[in-house]
């Protein structure tokens, strides 16, 4: 059994206005999962992303996370979150460069990454010349340029087209296959958790309490084929049917 | 943008400024008013040409005060919101005193600074900057505080330092607004120039346009009144060209407001 990197136990989350976001998470992820986070809307799904991280504070409940994790979570957002007056390259070196790592040590490394995100020939430009696909690319890069030991995504392709998501999501799960972190994907698509994860959970409506958690057993390689394959209709019907269970 | 439309910039207020100046011409020239009325065009023109250099000695003067003026409240109200930015605390104790300086009208306080301060280039250098400083500090600190609550969080991630996320973050979204509230301080500093030193009414060698426009006004050469006029309105569109500029130039890569419509 891998080391556990995150433990949620009993915890909560009510915000100063009153609005209860989580009640009662028990969740524990370990090393090298692909997480999937599913659930409607507004069920408190970012929040707990955002506690996972250490943005904010649970207001009951414990979260544990592993020493390892010290300064090595990578954190994607529903918008590319870029630095408008930075080019590409400067948006993917600011973690490093925050972290102290001068520009001259981390040009390898930021070059690698984008790369590896097909962002090469886009160095220079600016996020305004970048569509929004290549706009959330960057924001990948970024995240990982750190080699986090957790990446935590928090509806990252929802704005985008469906061409671009299908792409997107493939290169994801191949990113994922040659760094081996460990991912929380949070979403409301059953479709994209399906496809990206190996387990996922499943959260109820406001305040949200995870009320399944399910193996995704498909193959580790995960291409277009598998889309149109019974066993990947087969594992959306199943995690569908809880996902309406958790609604009701 | 395509011709048509640069045309359209040019050429649209050439012909109604020429419209404006012909008609001008026309009235002083039917009704045949004086020029200690209102002088012609022409006569302005006239009065350029014979007064224009003992008139640019006094623009000096008066343009010295304003770059001075502009320059200072660009450092003072700059420091001043990044260190409301630092601290709510400070700004909630600070901001209602900056405003209370904004609604004071500088005529009524320009005398007592003149009184206060011995120097008459430093007396209307305060009172200029006094006008001028509102708008930096007002849209600095708004640009400070309008940072992308998501960019603010992930620098939170990395650990950012104060430092850092001042200088990496803060400041760069704070430039659009900074530069837009220094536009209209450029041409503040200008008014409170010349409104100070309508109050100091000082005579001597060292004095602006201000001081040019007030003797004129006594003498009764209306032409050089106007000349003066003229000389000051065109200073104030200069300056504002000039701090266009500069923020097309700074923003051009990033900014909707610096983007050319075809981008």
């Amino acid at each position: 059994m891998a080391e556990t990197l995150v433990a949620a136990a009993a915890l909560a989350k009510s915000f100063r206005n009153g609005v209860a976001a989580l009640a009662a998470i028990d969740l524990a992820v370990a090393a090298g999962e692909f997480v999937g986070v599913l659930g409607p809307s507004g069920c408190g799904k970012s929040t707990l992303l955002r506690i996972i991280a250490g943005l904010i504070e649970p207001s009951a409940g414990r979260l544990e996370r592993a020493a390892a994790l010290a300064g090595r979570i990578g954190f994607v957002f529903q918008e590319p979150t870029l630095m408008p007056w930075a080019t590409v390259s400067d948006n993917v070196y600011l973690p490093l460069r925050l972290q102290g790592v001068s520009r001259v040590a981390a040009a390898p490394r930021v070059a690698a990454m984008l790369e590896s995100l097909s962002l090469r020939e886009f160095a220079a430009a600016y996020p305004r010349q970048l569509s929004g696909g290549m706009r959330m690319r960057v924001s990948i890069a970024r995240a990982l340029v750190t080699e986090p030991a957790l990446l935590l995504l928090d509806e990252p392709f929802a704005a985008l087209d469906e061409i671009t998501r299908f792409k997107l999501n493939e290169d994801l799960r191949t990113l994922w296959r040659r760094h081996r972190c460990t991912v929380i994907f949070v979403t409301h698509s059953v479709f994209e958790s399906v496809f990206l994860t190996n387990r996922i959970v499943v959260m109820t409506k406001r305040p949200g309490r995870i009320v399944a958690d399910l193996p995704i057993d498909l193959p580790e390689t995960r291409d277009n084929a598998l889309r149109l394959s019974e066993r990947y209709a087969d594992r959306c019907r199943t995690v569908s049917r809880r996902l309406a269970e958790a609604m009701a | 943008m395509n011709g048509s439309a640069r045309m359209a910039r040019i050429v649209g207020p050439i012909v109604v400024g020429a419209l404006v100046i012909a008609f001008w011409h026309g009235i002083v020239w039917w009704f045949a008013i004086p020029p200690y009325v209102l002088p012609g065009p022409g006569v302005i023109l006239r009065t350029l040409w014979s007064d224009g250099p003992s008139l640019l000695a006094s623009l000096l003067v008066t343009l010295r005060i304003t770059v001075a003026a502009l320059a200072v409240a660009v450092a003072l109200g700059g420091s001043l919101a990044v260190l409301f930015s630092l601290s709510k605390t400070i700004e909630l104790s600070f901001f209602p005193y900056a405003v209370i300086l904004q609604v004071t009208p500088v005529v009524a306080i320009a005398p007592l600074i003149i009184i206060w301060v011995n120097d008459v280039f430093a007396a209307l250098l305060v009172c200029a900057t006094i006008v001028a400083f509102f708008p930096i500090v007002a849209n600095t600190t708004l640009g400070l505080n309008s940072a992308d609550r998501n960019l603010v969080d992930l620098f939170r991630l990395y650990g950012a330092s104060r430092w850092q996320m001042l200088r990496l973050l803060r400041l760069p979204s704070a430039l659009p607004l900074f530069l837009a509230g220094m536009r209209i301080s450029g041409g503040l500093a200008l008014i409170g120039a010349v409104v100070a030193e309508f109050v100091a009414g000082t005579g001597g060698a060292e004095t602006g346009l201000a001081s040019r426009i007030i003797e004129a006004g006594y003498r009764l050469e209306i032409p050089r009144m106007f000349a003066a006029l003229f000389l000051l309105s065109l200073t104030g569109i200069a300056i504002f060209a000039v701090l266009s500029w500069l923020s097309r130039m700074l923003l051009r890569h990033w900014h909707e407001s610096a983007l050319e419509p075809s981008d």
